[in-house]
């Protein structure tokens, strides 16, 4: 079989390609490499929806930042993804960096953003009594957000795959071949083959491997590791405000922010280095520590419940590479996606479809598409809508995760629906298991129990995370396996 | 009181030995409609997966495993009529001393009861607390979890472990991963000393070639979705690693026994004040919190080393319950224990003398180690009111001392705890 | 000479046992101390405990102990008996489980009720 469209790539970019394109009567495919969607650098993202004030206006950046930013609104709303909207402040410590958050007021004015202010010191502490008092003034951008950036990739592919598109995960891109006249083969590294018309390379880290497949070099990415503290949710209040320091050659630097689920992030920094580095170190640590407290002196970082770091996929060229590739019609890459590419997914995924429409993709939309999500999050329930749920489903009763009052019925609900979780960390990022005070300690024997009876797996099979990452290496008293799966 | 027909005398949340010694105390006392709550399928806490021995010294003249201290007041419960839920999550607690609660069978439920006891015990300390720089693979649990995957689950975590921190837990886990065919390589500990009893060394590591390494912490994890090995290194005195001290473990896993910490997401819900020393509730002598007639008790007020104080607790909060329901709390003075000299903490922090026995026992820590004899010296204002002599002290061992009404009835409202050294008096 | 803790107390004593002067005991505080320090090192027993497989409960494993102490020596050994066993639910704390452990007087028992 022919798919239309083969979508290199699930995370972020990939998922929302998917998304737009199963709007339409064309065959999709995503293809992800890992076992799990979004599970290299979207799961690692800050998670900032920036408001756009930060691309050189008139690039295609800037364009696609604040479309981006604004159709996040109704996204998340539609797809029921977690986001908060508190808005970013850009500190100036000293009177050059007031002059760089003019700048950068300036330019946002000239990108179209909106309700924009400059602050002064007064109202800087105003509003955000926790500053440091060496702060002079603040660019103080509304419009910004912040999101939980893996479910965001998962609403996109799960909408997708409830809109017939399809994904194979565990596949990974080894060779690509061209065929005559038009359309590609794509080989994974255990002999696979999918068939596509045209391709879209949302590989990442990996879209310049990808890339090369089939078209002359023609960029490179650069990875760039970023480490982070998340501090437990009783910090969560520290600031109500995304806050930056003014943004230098190396990027946009060490923020600290609440969290749309409620902690406070700080981080990252940004050391080049490989693509599968996601090593935290004690000197990236201790610079991210170091430049928070110049914001926030009152930080706590022994409030940290978790430390760890991603790869962004930044290029070699001054924005976003999205075209059709040299000598490959109907391959397009959308490549390098660096800050603001969170931000700006659902908007690349438009451009993308309006390249692949220029390829010769014709378009006609489904009669009946599905473009909502919901998901059942137990503990953001009221009282009564807990009684009720519980009465009628009654795995909702059961509380697994106690740091983040999650349920039985939800952790089903992941294993039941369109992209399952496959690993204890899947499940982690689907529910929320996992992710609190207590950091799995006492979920994680539970959720490996209903991993193991639900997918009627071995416990030889069962994952942390990725391929490879197996949990348990035995079983006590030389015992035979016994697959009791419902005990 | 107010309340419905409904409303139970007591509920206690957590059917381990705190909260089924609390239970019982107010059954003997009393009271009759009294509730346990209880997260898991059965009940006695972390104790049904402490499957060695060594509990009950104190309290039973006997040496028993963890499942059968347990089971023996379980069995007091069972001669009651003691309800307790299991499978049961406590999702909220009010000021107002209504309980929320949700299992599979009953829903969710709101629940009055005239006292609470907080018995939730407490939760260990994770990676992400002690920041270890690394990659973040498979095979890293902190010793609790791998205890109850071996122990209920019947699952090894991996075949060559590193242990971090020297406490009892880490130590027990030493011993019976070994007795299970694993190889412990080492047990690494960040003070100069262990936290953990002698005789868990002498047991645990001694016994089967198992080195610790003091003043060692470990500076990094490797591997890349398993734990491929971990270096340690040494450190000086003020804690920081001393560079070409670095040895390499060849690891599958690493256990992490870095300290437990009380579980107060409840306690916190319901207003009630705590103490940062602890990280428990600030509780008086009958184990009353700040809100009236709700009780605290056991590891949630702060950690315990044996199981036997732990019960002792458990009756003072119950027997507390039982006279709140019965009479009331009494007005009068309020006595605060100050920590003095080498005191990290108190439990009570604070007593009253009207409302308190003939006396009271004050459970402290000592922050350092004292292997010489040395005093306990209590003061109200610079009079000394009780001196006591000690052999020896550490932070590891919970101290116990017995104050009288008459002692603490006459003071300035202010009576410190304080350790002064040896000489001989 | 061994040079060993003794662990009757939290006092640990540095003992010093001299196996060619009939396990005479040095550094000691106390009687207890000295036993232990000679029986520590002339013939060292220990309590064991550790889990077997249960079948017909919902439960996979139930805690065991040795109801006496065993020689040291005989840890991995009794150890052994309890592999390749399952034992039926229902099971009572107190049961036998395996008797006479490597020939010994000492049994291991559930310490638990399985049901």
């Amino acid at each position: 079989m022919q798919y239309d469209v083969a979508v290199i790539g699930c995370g972020v970019v990939g998922a929302a390609v998917a998304y737009t394109l199963s709007k339409y009567k064309i065959s999709v495919i995503v293809l992800e490499a890992e076992n799990d969607v979004a599970d290299i650098s979207t799961k690692a993202n800050t998670g900032i929806l920036h408001a756009g004030y930060d691309p050189e206006p008139g690039s295609q950046m800037a364009k696609l930042n604040v479309d981006g930013v604004r159709m996040a609104r109704e996204l998340c709303e539609k797809l029921d993804v977690p986001v908060i909207w508190p808005g970013t402040f850009v500190v100036a410590f000293s009177d050059a960096e007031m002059q760089t958050v003019k700048e950068l007021y300036d330019r946002g004015v000239a990108n179209g953003i909106k309700d924009m202010e400059i602050l002064d010191a007064r109202r800087v502490h105003g509003m955000e009594p926790n500053l440091s008092p060496e702060i002079k003034s603040a660019l103080f951008a509304p419009t910004s957000g912040v999101i939980y950036p893996w479910e965001y990739a998962l609403a996109f592919i799960e909408t997708a795959i409830r809109n017939d598109a399809d994904l194979r995960r565990n596949f990974r891109v080894a060779d690509i071949i061209k065929q005559e006249p038009s359309g590609y083969v794509l080989k994974s590294v255990s002999g696979e083959l999918v068939r596509a018309k045209y391709v879209v390379n949302a590989a990442g880290l990996y879209s310049d491997f990808i890339h090369n497949l089939v078209s002359p070099p023609a960029f490179k990415i650069l990875p760039a590791r970023g480490e982070y503290f998340l501090l437990d949710t009783t910090e969560g209040n520290l600031v109500k405000h995304v806050i930056f320091q003014c943004p230098t050659d190396k990027g946009k630097g060490i923020l600290v922010s609440p969290t749309a689920r409620g902690n406070l992030i700080v981080g990252p920094n940004a050391v080049p280095g490989e693509k599968d580095d996601v090593k935290v170190t004690r000197s990236g640590l201790d610079y991210v520590e170091e430049y928070a407290k110049k914001s926030v002196p009152s930080l706590d970082l022994r409030t940290s419940i978790r430390n760890f770091a991603g790869v962004r996929a930044n290029n070699d060229k001054n924005d976003f590479i999205i075209s059709e590739a040299e000598n490959a019609k109907g391959f397009i890459d959308l490549a390098g996606i660096k800050s603001p590419g969170l931000t700006s997914a659902p908007a690349i995924a438009l451009e993308c479809l309006d390249l692949l429409t220029k390829c010769g993709l014709p378009l006609e939309e489904k009669k009946s598409y599905v473009d909502t999500r919901k998901r059942i999050r137990f503990s953001e329930l009221s009282v009564a809508e807990k009684q009720e749920l519980v009465r009628k489903s009654p795995l909702y009763g059961r509380v697994i995760c106690r740091c983040e009052t999650i349920t039985e019925g939800e952790i089903i609900d992941a294993l039941r629906g369109p992209v399952p979780p496959v690993s204890v960390d899947g499940v982690k990022r689907r529910c929320g298991t996992g992710m609190g005070r207590c950091q799995g300690g006492f979920c994680g024997p539970r959720v490996m129990e209903i991993l193991i009876n639900e997918r009627h797996i071995s416990y030889k099979d069962l994952l942390k995370d990725k391929t490879g990452s197996f949990m348990l290496t035995g079983i006590t008293k030389k015992q035979e396996e016994t697959y009791e799966w419902n005990r | 009181m107010n309340g419905t027909a409904n409303t139970y005398d007591l509920i206690v949340i957590g059917a381990g030995p705190a909260g089924l010694a609390a239970a019982v105390e107010a059954w003997n006392r009393g009271l009759k409609k009294i509730l346990i709550v209880e997260r898991a399928k059965e009940a006695g806490g972390i104790l049904m997966q402490c499957i060695h021995n060594g509990f009950g010294l104190h309290y039973f003249k006997e040496e028993l495993t963890g499942p059968e201290y347990a089971e023996r007041f379980i069995t007091m419960v069972d001669k009651t009529g003691i309800e307790i839920k299991l499978d049961t999550m406590v999702l909220d607690i009010t000021s107002r001393k209504q309980v929320h609660m949700v299992n599979t069978k009953d829903g969710y439920q709101i629940l009055e009861a005239k006292t609470i006891v907080l018995a939730m015990g407490c939760r260990e300390r994770t990676r992400g607390a002690i920041g270890i720089p690394g990659t973040r693979p498979a095979g890293i649990y902190t010793a609790g979890t791998a205890q109850r995957l071996l122990n209920i689950e019947g699952y090894m975590p991996g075949t060559r472990i590193l242990i971090l921190g020297s406490g009892d837990i880490g130590l027990i886990m030493a011993r019976r991963l070994t007795l299970e065919g694993a190889k412990v390589l080492a047990c690494v500990e960040l003070l100069p000393f262990s936290g953990g009893l002698t005789r868990n060394i002498v047991q645990c590591l001694n016994d089967f070639d198992i080195p610790l390494y003091l003043s060692h912490t470990i500076t990094e994890i490797k591997g890349d979705k398993r734990v491929t090995g971990a270096v340690v290194m040494q450190l000086d005195g003020s804690r920081k690693p001393v560079p070409g001290t670095e040895m390499e473990f060849d690891c599958d896993t690493i256990l992490l026994s870095v300290g437990l910490i009380p579980e107060n997401e409840l306690t916190k819900k319901a207003d009630i004040r705590m103490d940062p020393r602890t990280k428990g509730a600030i509780v008086y002598e009958n184990r009353e919190t700040s809100v009236p007639g709700i009780f605290a008790c056991g590891n949630a007020v702060h950690v315990h080393d044996l199981v036997d104080f732990v019960t002792e607790e458990g009756q003072l909060a119950g027997a507390g319950a039982a006279a709140y329901v019965q009479a009331g709390t009494k007005d009068g003075q309020t006595v605060e224990l100050i920590n003095g000299n080498d005191v990290g903490y108190t439990v009570p922090q604070h007593v009253r003398p009207e409302q308190m026995g003939d006396s009271t026992g004050i459970y402290f820590r000592v922050k350092s180690v004292h292997k010489e004899p040395c005093f306990i010296s209590i003061k109200s204002g610079t009079a000394e009111i009780a001196r006591l002599k000690r052999d020896h002290m550490a932070p590891g061992e919970m101290e116990r001392i017995s104050l009288t009404r008459d002692q603490l009835q006459n003071t300035t409202g202010k009576v410190s705890v304080s350790i002064e050294e040896g000489g001989t008096k | 000479m061994k040079n060993l803790i003794c662990i009757v107390c939290p006092k640990g004593c540095h003992l010093s046992v001299d196996e060619n002067n009939d396990f005479a005991v040095t550094g000691n505080s106390c009687k207890r101390g000295e036993t232990y320090g000679k029986m520590e090192v002339k013939d060292p027993h220990r309590i064991v405990t550790s889990t077997v497989a249960v079948s017909g409960s919902s439960y996979v494993r139930c805690p065991v102990k040795t109801d006496r102490t065993i020689p040291k020596g005989l840890m991995f050994e009794a150890m052994r008996t309890l592999d390749r066993i399952t034992i039926p639910a229902p099971i009572k704390p107190g049961q036998i489980i395996v008797s006479r452990i490597c020939n010994t007087d000492a049994n291991f028992v559930a310490t638990r009720d399985i049901t």
